[in-house]
Parts: structure tokens; sequence; C-alpha cells
């Protein structure tokens, strides 16, 4: 066959597999073994690319199980070979398990993604069409492999640090090794100390308190307002429909000053009652915004009918509206369930009594130099888990009635 | 009939009404109103008069004298209390000797009138009495009943003195003019950023492929998290001294020595001969930005895209278009309603930001937006009108964005 520009694009892919997949991996090896090292990149870069020359050699149908074997052999000594058996900069006798599977894993993914992105690509004349497919598919790759690694690692971070000791971190900041030999207590020990000295029992509360109010109270306002806006006619009615999301444009900073000082003159401003009012204003005009855009969607026969039959309005809403629009009422209490949780503004500027914190609250009250680093990070471990697993448990609705229902593209 | 549906929808619209009225409507307008007044943080509680009352000499037996000595204090420095008054009630057994001309005894009542107090007044209410024997045998002492004051004072946010002393304050602020850039930079850049990789993020999920559900869900994590948990991650996370991202950095060998991402505030570049002062906090915070809002634009995009019918990519691919301008000519006219869209939404919510740059370097090396500055003028100085002030411009600036995007965007974005 004869090489053309098929060879020079498989041999650059295989040179940035090579590079990446060294970076990610190593990264990840020392993050979890404790280890320190300079690996390789650039001979990783080269036997990507030596490892992908030979597949662009091979015309596509020609590929057989012994081309894989000898693109991964081919690899392997290259790497081994021009890092005098110290693959990823260390000597193999350190941590021999972590290096063989980071090594195994190399291979493995740099193998992989030269085949994903090379398939039904030769090493000879391509055109633009199958050219662009190439980039795409390497641009593709890089874009799942730098996202996954930008959304993880602080999350990842945020956990390991919790569960280590400041001085180790200040020794070795890439050291997220665990010693699982110390005992649930030890391992744990910053989460005990929250909720024994801390009071992140109390703000847990709190939080669940304020959160759930906020979205009781919100559904209650929302749901006859949207109702009304959808269905029933008056004056005003397209007016209101429309300009009810400007009200969630205002910023809550420009509210905070008139707020702090009313509330403070009222007694509301360092209580629960203050976040309780304040909260489910802010969020209504949204929630408002989305149900009323589901209820214009729903079948107006189907209350019709309900009328016909004797109903009143509110036996209506109640029997047919609120039943069929379950999966929308389930995304608004959900969205406005994060945006209370979540809350920081309101929370920081109202509270001043340790009782009555909330998680936001608290957590800043973590921020000091007096306080170690691991206790900050289990704070933010505490404050984002409850969150996470709820909207994980609801993911599909939100998904679904966010985008559906409230903006349309 | 129509008019019960009209007297049902008002009264359905009601609370929610009322409630914003209260909570949003009605901070808007009182904001304007701070923002021409000379109010400080102290003003919020008003002038009161603080009553010390103390017995000096000892009762030890009857007939004993000694002196009942009120302090008085006005708590404000500035302002005047108007009909101020002390009153208490003196233990039983004790009889008045020597009292002061502005008090006056009903029965064991004082009640002492002091008429209109300066700012800054203090002063001394001397009572002599003497013990009788019932007064040990009640066994009151005169600390038990305390000493009651009254009296009204001029609050600031009520009277009607104005003045334009905060604006001018903000306008004349060398700093401003810096601030309202930072903001701008933020507000663009983060909102860009945001987008784009939304966008990016949307092209790799928009294939069926097996995990991804769950990549989904991990992209949406930074947007779902508290802002207070992800802001000190990163805080954690870039520390120049004990952050993994600078050691990871270093043991790659792209760079030298740490970098203090939220600290330094920039950092002299050359790129072709040109020196350009790079900002690197603000940077790093744009970064966040747009890290964590990027899930919002990416949900919403996807779903747009998949709901562009295949016919049209069909068609496309029998026509010989490559992939790339299949992006080009097909999807992203499709998109361009939603990214407007999306743009005003994020413009305007970054713009208001205030969490994210107050919780990852407080304002500091040069990351201090308009939002930030009405925190730091109103709460950090004290000085409540001033940063009302900052408040009314970061409205104004965000209506006339509001005003010039509806002028000027695509109409059809449906």
């Amino acid at each position: 066959m004869r090489i053309g520009i098929g060879f020079l694009a498989s041999v650059v892919t295989g040179a940035i597999w090579g590079l990446v997949w060294m970076i990610v991996l190593a990264v990840g090896f020392m993050l979890v073994s404790g280890q320190i090292t300079k690996p390789p990149v650039g001979i990783a870069l080269i036997a990507g690319a030596v490892g992908a020359g030979l597949v662009g050699l091979i015309e596509p149908g020609m590929r057989r199980p012994g081309t894989h074997i000898a693109t991964v052999g081919l690899m392997i000594i290259v790497l081994g070979g021009l890092t005098a058996g110290r693959p990823l900069g260390l000597p193999l006798e350190v941590a021999p398990i972590y290096q063989l599977v980071t090594l195994g894993m190399f291979l493995a993914v740099v193998w992989a993604s030269i085949h994903i992105c090379m398939k039904g690509l030769s090493g000879g004349k391509l055109t633009r069409y199958q050219l662009e497919v190439l980039f795409i598919r390497v641009l593709k790759g890089l874009g799942f492999v730098i996202f996954t690694v930008a959304v993880a690692l602080p999350f990842y971070v945020m956990v390991m640090t919790s569960l280590k000791s400041q001085q180790s971190l200040l020794a070795n900041p890439l050291d997220f090794s665990l010693d699982l030999n110390q005992g649930f207590s030890s391992l744990f020990r910053s989460y005990i100390e929250l909720f024994t000295q801390f009071n992140f029992g109390t703000f847990l509360l709190n939080s669940a308190i304020v959160s759930v109010s906020t979205v009781v109270l919100t559904l209650l306002f929302a749901i006859p307002g949207a109702y009304a806006v959808s269905r029933l006619r008056f004056p005003g009615q397209a007016f209101l429909s429309r300009s009810i999301l400007l009200i969630y444009m205002v910023p809550a900073i420009v509210l905070v000053i008139p707020l702090y000082a009313v509330f403070s003159q009222l007694g509301l401003r360092n209580t629960l009652t203050g976040l309780l009012i304040v909260y489910p204003a802010t969020t209504i005009p949204v929630a408002l915004y989305m149900l009323q855009g589901y209820f214009r969607g729903l079948p107006a026969e189907l209350e019709e009918a309900g009328l016909m039959d004797g109903l009143t309005r509110v036996g209506v809403i109640l029997k047919i509206t609120l039943p069929l629009s379950l999966p929308a009422l389930a995304s608004v209490a959900l969205y406005v369930f994060m945006i209370a949780w979540n809350e920081f503004l309101f929370a920081f500027m109202f509270l001043d009594n340790v009782d009555i914190f909330t998680l936001s609250r608290g957590v800043v009250s973590l921020n000091s130099s007096e306080v170690p680093r691991q206790h900050l990070m289990a704070g933010a471990v505490v404050a984002t888990v409850p969150v996470l697993m709820i909207f994980l448990w609801f993911e599909r609705f939100l998904v679904s009635g966010l985008t559906a229902g409230s903006v349309k593209g | 009939m129509a008019r019960r549906e009209v007297r049902l929808a008002y009264t359905m619209l009601a609370p929610t009404f009322l409630i914003v009225l209260a909570i949003v409507l009605w901070p808007l307008l009182a904001n304007f109103w701070i923002s021409i007044k000379p109010v400080q943080l102290g003003d919020l509680r008003p002038a009161t008069l603080v009553v010390n009352e103390r017995l000096r000499g000892d009762l030890t037996a009857p007939g004993d004298a000694a002196t009942i000595e009120f302090r008085l204090r006005n708590s404000s420095r500035d302002d005047p209390i108007r009909n101020a008054t002390v009153t208490d009630t003196l233990p039983a057994g004790l009889v008045v000797t020597g009292s002061d001309d502005r008090c006056t005894l009903t029965g064991q009542t004082l009640a002492c009138d002091l008429g209109e107090v300066e700012g800054g007044f203090r002063d001394r209410i001397r009572i002599e009495v003497e013990a009788t024997q019932q007064y040990f045998d009640a066994g009151e002492v005169v600390k038990d009943t305390k000493a009651v004051t009254t009296g009204t004072a001029e609050n600031v946010l009520t009277s009607f003195e104005f003045s334009l002393e905060n604006f001018q304050r903000v306008f004349e602020s060398p700093e401003f003019w810096h601030v309202l850039r930072v903001s701008f930079y933020y507000t663009i850049f983060g909102t860009v950023g945001a987008l784009v990789l939304g966008l990016f993020g949307a092209q790799l999920l928009n294939t069926v492929f097996p995990g991804r559900g769950i990549l989904r869900g991990l992209f949406l994590f930074p947007y779902v998290a508290p802002v207070i948990a992800v802001a000190f991650t990163w805080v954690v996370l870039l520390d120049p001294f004990s952050g993994t991202l600078n050691s990871i950095l270093q043991q790659m060998g792209m760079i030298s020595g740490p970098i203090n991402f939220f600290g330094q505030r920039s950092v002299e570049l050359s790129l072709f001969g040109l020196t350009i002062n790079f900002p690197v906090a603000l940077t790093t915070v744009i970064i966040f930005e747009a890290w964590r809002y990027f899930p919002l634009a990416f949900l919403f995009i996807l779903a747009r895209m998949q709901s562009i019918s295949t016919d049209m990519y069909e068609a496309a691919e029998i026509d010989g278009a490559t992939p790339l301008q299949q992006f080009w000519y097909i999807s992203l006219p499709q998109l361009v309603g939603i990214l407007a869209v999306l743009f005003l939404l994020r413009f305007i919510w970054t713009f208001n930001k205030f969490d994210d740059i107050f919780l990852l370097t407080g304002g500091a090396a040069g990351t201090r937006t308009l939002t930030v500055d009405v925190y730091e003028q109103a709460f950090a100085l004290s000085n409540l009108g001033a940063g009302a002030a900052v408040a009314v411009i970061v409205f104004v600036v965000l209506l006339l964005f509001s005003i010039l995007f509806f002028k000027f965007s695509p109409k059809d974005e449906g």
C-alpha cells in the first residue's frame, strides 16, 4: 500500500493519546499510591506514535488480533526501552502493583483510543471527509478525558482531603493514599469532630428544615398562581406570563441592603423565619414560570370535563391538574430545594447565632486559619452529599422539567 | 362567569403578588431610597438612652445613708433623643432624702424627665436615700428593679434628609472604573466560557453510548453542588503551598515554581516581543465561573440538539457535507436561538453573581466586581448608603444591557 496523509494523521493521533493518557494515568497513579514521580511524557508520546504508526500501515480490513498484539508489544518495547525499564519514571520495585496496573491501563487505553480513532481509516490517502472524521474523533476523545478529569478531580480532592491530615498534605500535596489500617474513628476523625464539636448536626437539621419548608411554601404559592396564569383569562395575563421571569433577574445583592436594614429593625434578621420569607419570595417566580409552561401543555378538555361534572376550580386543580403534573412538580421541587440548600448570600448576611446556622453559613465559619483544612473539606462534603444524592435520585425529572417546561429554544 | 374567573385569578395570584412585592420590588425601590441617604451600618440601631444603675455607700443598719446613681448615656454620638425619660422603682423601705430637680417621686416610683438630650450626652442622676428597718425586712436591693428609659430618636432611614454624597464618593473613587472593568471582563468571559464549554459538552453526549447517563450526571455536578463546597475545594486544590494542582504542574515540568492562583494580581508575559500584564487571579475566577456554570448551558443545548430532526443530517450526508460543515451549517444555525437566550440569562446571572468571587478571593488581587463592591462598601466599610449606591449602578447596568439585548437580539428565538 501507499503511505499517505493517513499515516501521518495516525502517528499524530497516537502521539496525542500517548501524551494525554500518560499524564492522566501518572497523576492518577501518584494520587492513589502516594509515590512521587516525573512521568516520561515525551517517551509515552513516542510510544503512542509508534503504535499508531503500525496501525496506520495496515489497511482497516486487514487488522487482525495479531495487529493489536503487535501494536501493544511495540508500545511496551518503546516505553520500556527508552526509559531503561522505568516506564513510569520509577524503578519497578516501588509500589509494583500500582505501577503494573497503571501500565496495563496505559497500554489498554492508548491502544483502544488509537483503534477507535483509526477505525475504517487507512494510512494511505484520506479524503477531507475522512480527515475531519478523524479530527472529530480525537477532539471528542480529548473532550471526554478533559471534561471528566476537570469535573471529577475537584470532587475527588474534596473527599480525600477530608480524610487526610493537614500535615501530610503539606508534606506531599499529591499523596491521597489512605491508610485503611488506622481504623474507622481515625479515618473519619474530621467528620466525627464536625458533628461533636462544631454543631454540624444542628446545621444539617437547619438546612433541611429551611430547604423543605421553602419547597412547600414555594409550591403553595406558585401552583395557584401558575394555574391562574395558564388557564384563567383576566386582564394582564399575557403580561404576567411573560414578565414573571424578570423578577428572577433582579440581583440578590441589590435586595440585601434594604432587607438587612428592615429585618434588623423587625427582629427578623437573625432568625430562620427571616430566611423562610426571603427564599420562597426569590424562588416563587421561577417556579411559577416553570409550572405555567407545563400546565399550558396539559389538555384543557380534561379540566373542562371535570368542570362539567360539577367539580369546582379547586377540585379540578386538586383532582385533575396536580396528579397530571407530578413530573413537573417533582422537577420544580427539586430545583427549588437545590436553590434553598445552596443559598449562601442571605444565610451569610442574616445568621449570627451558631444554633441557627445553615450548612452554607456553617462551612464558611470553618474557613479560618485555626480550623484545619480537612475539617473545611469534610464540611464541604457534608453540605454536598445530601443535595447530590437527591439530585441523582430525581435527575431525570429535573432534566426534563428544566428543559421542557421553562425555556424553549 | 367571566367576572368570577377574573376574581378567582386575582385571588390565586394575590399571595404571590404580595410576597414578591414585599421581598423583591419594595427592596428594589428602598435601595434607591437608601442610596441617596447618608446611612451608616450603625444607624440601623436608633439612638437610645443607656442607663446604668449602682448604689454608692453601704447600707448595713437602719439609718445608714447612701446614694443611688444613674449613669446615663446617649448610645449615638450624633443623633439627639427627644422626650428622654428614666423611670425606676426604689426598694421598699428606702426613704429619699435628696433628689435631682429633674425627677419626681410618686410612692416608691422615681420618674425623671430629661427633655431632649444631645448626641454624645453623658450625665448622672444622684438620689440620696436612707434605709429604714423595713428595707432590711423586705430584703430587696436597688438592682432588683431595672431602670427603664424611653425617648424618641430621629431615624435617618425615614427622615427626609437626602444627599448625593454616596454617588459622588463612588464615582470619585479611583478604584471604581477598575471595578467596573473587572465586572465586565468577568461577566463576558465567564458567560462565553460557560457557553463554549456547554456547547462542546453537548456535542460529546449527543451520541448514544454505554455510560452516557452516568457522564451526563457527572457533568452536572459542578452546578448542583453548593457554591461554598466547590469554591473552598478550588481554594484548597489551587493552594500555592499544599495545593494538588500546583504539585501536578510542577511534576509535569510545566511550571518551575508554585503559582498563587487566587492571590497573584498579574504576571508579565512576553508574547512575540509584546509584554502584557496577564491577570492571574481574575482569569482563575473566570475559569471557575465557566467550570461551575457550563452544566446549565450543556443541559439546554443538549436538549435542543436532540430535538433537531435527523433528516437534515442524512440529506447533508448524501450531499457529501463533511462533519464540520454539518456542524457549522446545520447544527449551529439551529442552536442560535437557545444560545442567545442562554447568553442573556447567563450574562445577567454572572453579572449579579456575588458568592463565587467573595468566597474564592474576597475581591482581592484585582478580582473585585461591582457586586463584591456592594458588600465591601455596605458591610466591610459600614457605609450602607455607598453600598446601596453601587447596587443602584449594578441594577442600571443590567437594565441597559437587557434593553440593548432585546433591541438587537435575533427575533425568532421562540
